[in-house]
């Protein structure tokens, strides 16, 4: 019986696989690119050298840390979708801490920069929970207009307030910020490579964020809000006030994620800097089973596919876009294999069709 | 009164694909699945009816065939995406919400990787011209604001009605209703509640094609990442908005898309007001909108969000 179980389980996801890799090398046919090709362009290039391995790191530590963030939220029973909005807010937070303040000291700076960048990722997912807890207005809905709002307010501030002088006097116009000051830089950690201290942050709050969930009351009291709403009131859980610290602390972590890719990677507020991050690690928290320790290797799975995807473009004439229309395959993949293997009739009448009845030999 | 009649003439046209795409979206909530990729299907449909007229038909004696031939193609994607999704929340029962985001993000990237490798960068096409109704256009103050637009638009007028017919006078409509009311009842007596379901998000999902395939070949003739611009998921929050019903839910999308003409038409008047805050408007009024609909709720289908399972007691 039991290993009529794991065989079960494994089949469903293979077949969940199957059916991912199908849907993508149905779209590649219709554009009339190399499947196979395509494919192990995005398997093997990304792996090639110490440089590709490092931007593939670099794409994990957002991941990472927003997916962390989500399952906290989904874990709660609500769906944060708004990380790219958050991740925004977090950017522009952390960057105006430093513009303010760019001779203060690294120790002092840099703390203040990333916790700006909680802070703000945190009041922008507080909105929603709030709506969601008093005014039982839909997460999906909300946080998905927060990001347009989020997306309209990152250009006004890179374009106004803190556009860089240089770009005003030089004419350019680029929307960016200046370059921010050395004292909010992380440490890259591996010569040739652009891996940043951020891989730290993300392994820490990984830690955390299993602490939180698995080993705390209040982590349990979120579990059981979500499980069942209804249960966990009966239980004397109030759920609307963990409905709102899931989503402040989903925020957190996306505003965070922001902070670190700026002082990691980009050094200065530009655009594009969120580039659907906050999308990707939805299918990051999903594909790694909401749990810190399958959300590690997701993202670094998901950084090599967004990685691959950039070099398809130009070694197998395949848009990136892509990647986004798989990913949306692998949430509906992944959504329906859970429900499959989450129902124990289907799997016992699998079994008996194929085993016969239920003393059959599937007890070997 | 020239400036509101401009507003007025502005915001008919823009309420079209709000209101396409939302009444398609009211009639999978009526049958009980919350369908969150209109978005994606909207942007598959926008990209479709650009793609037929800018493939086959520019110039040429038959190029207002091929608008019509992409507006087909686009109501026929819509259909067959909404029957993929049902594959999953009907079928499999997956949780709707997320899988609806899944569905957005797959019509978006679809849309987005077909346009780089069929059209390469942006392009415009003639689209469908506007075509004013002979002796009607000529009335004052009605003649702009009604009948100067193109033939989408009078369309759009008969979709309220006739959405209201189908749902609250046809056997099907009922079945439809009962779906998402009380789908163990309408199993009862013999209704195929998930056969209905998979019709009703076939019908949603053609609408939502639909309503893209307008934006790109009416409204902006071209077509971009950006196109659909979250008016998939403002069809969503109208059909709360419109208390699942379509006349509400055109009241609804006018509102939104007067508004809209407002902020454009103030911005034409060159009143110094930051552009990003004008175009931050209509999301934060569907926020604030939720906010206080928040006994709607109790007015919608029953079993919205619920997959159905005859098989488990409820």
């Amino acid at each position: 019986m039991k290993r009529f179980k794991t065989l079960y389980t494994a089949a469903v996801i293979l077949l969940a696989a199957l059916t991912a890799a199908l849907a993508g090398a149905l779209i590649l046919w219709t554009i009339g690119a190399d499947v196979t090709r395509t494919y192990s362009v995005i398997a093997f290039e990304p792996l090639k050298n110490a440089m590709q391995i490092g931007e593939v790191m670099i794409r994990a530590i957002p991941l990472t840390i927003i997916a962390l963030g989500i399952s906290v939220a989904y874990r709660c029973g609500i769906i944060n979708i708004g990380a790219e909005g958050q991740m925004s807010m977090g950017i522009l937070a952390a960057t105006a801490v430093a513009l303010a303040m760019p001779d203060a000291p690294r120790y002092a700076l840099l703390p203040m920069a990333l916790t700006a960048g909680a802070l703000g990722g945190a009041a922008w997912g507080f909105i929603p929970g709030v709506l969601k807890a008093r005014l039982h207005v839909s997460e999906l809905l909300s946080t998905v207009m927060l990001n347009y709002i989020a997306a309209q307010f990152y250009t006004f501030c890179l374009r106004g307030p803190m556009l860089d002088p240089a770009e005003i006097t030089m004419g350019s116009g680029t929307p960016q910020s200046m370059r921010l000051t050395k004292a909010i830089w992380l440490d890259r950690l591996v010569p040739g490579t652009r891996i940043h201290a951020g891989v730290w942050i993300a392994l820490a709050l990984a830690f955390l964020t299993w602490l939180l969930l698995f080993r705390t009351s209040w982590g349990y009291r979120m579990r059981a809000s979500g499980a069942g709403e209804r249960a966990a009131k009966y239980g004397g859980i109030g759920v609307e006030r963990y409905l709102v610290a899931a989503m402040v602390i989903s925020g957190a972590f996306a505003g965070l994620a922001g902070a670190v890719e700026i002082s990691g990677v980009h050094r200065r507020a530009i655009e594009g800097v969120t580039s659907g991050y906050g999308f990707s690690a939805i299918v990051v928290a999903l594909f790694g089973g909401l749990h810190p320790a399958g959300i590690i290797p997701a993202s670094l799975f998901f950084g090599m596919l967004l990685v691959g995807a950039d070099m398809t473009q130009r070694m197998a004439g395949v848009p990136a876009n892509v990647v986004t229309a798989l990913q949306g395959v692998i949430i509906l993949v992944i959504v329906a294999a859970r429900m499959v293997l989450e129902n124990p009739y289907l799997a016992e009448r699998v079994r008996v069709r194929l085993f016969g009845s239920a003393e059959g030999s599937g007890e070997a | 009164m020239d400036f509101a009649v401009n507003i007025l003439a502005l915001g008919v046209p823009f309420s079209v694909a709000l209101l396409i795409a939302s009444l398609g979206e009211m009639f999978n909530q009526r049958a009980g699945v919350f369908n969150l990729g209109c978005e994606g299907i909207m942007a598959m449909g926008a990209f479709l009816g650009f793609l037929a007229p800018f493939l086959v038909g520019r110039g040429g004696p038959t190029a207002e065939i091929w608008n019509y031939a992409g507006i087909l193609m686009a109501m026929a994607a819509g259909a067959l995406m909404g029957i993929f999704f049902g594959l999953a929340v009907v079928t499999f029962r997956a949780p709707q919400g997320i899988a609806g985001i899944g569905l957005q993000m797959f019509g978006v990237g679809v849309a987005g990787t077909f346009f780089r490798h069929f059209v390469g960068g942006t392009q415009s096409i003639p689209g469908i011209p506007a075509m004013p109704i002979p002796l009607l256009s000529k009335i004052p103050v009605l003649g702009p604001i009604l009948f100067s637009h193109n033939p989408l638009v009078y369309v759009a007028f008969l979709l309220p009605p006739a959405a209201w017919y189908v749902l609250f006078k046809t056997p099907w409509g009922l079945r439809v209703r009962a779906s998402g009311a009380n789908p163990r009842a309408a199993d009862s007596i013999g209704v195929k509640v998930n056969l209905v379901r998979f019709q009703a998000l076939a019908v949603g999902g053609a609408l939502a094609g639909l309503a893209g395939a307008y934006l790109s070949l009416c409204q902006a003739k071209m077509f971009s990442d950006e196109i659909i611009a979250g008016r998939g998921f403002i069809a969503v929050a109208l059909v709360y908005f419109g208390h699942w019903r379509p006349l509400k839910i055109t009241g609804g999308a006018l509102l939104f898309s007067l508004a809209q003409a407002l902020q454009l038409a103030i911005q034409g008047r060159g009143i110094n007001f930051p552009y990003e805050f004008a175009v931050m408007l209509p999301y934060v009024l569907v926020i604030v909108v939720l906010a206080f609909s928040r006994e709607n709720l109790l007015l919608g289908p029953t079993a919205l969000g619920r997959p159905f399972n005859r098989e488990i007691r409820t």
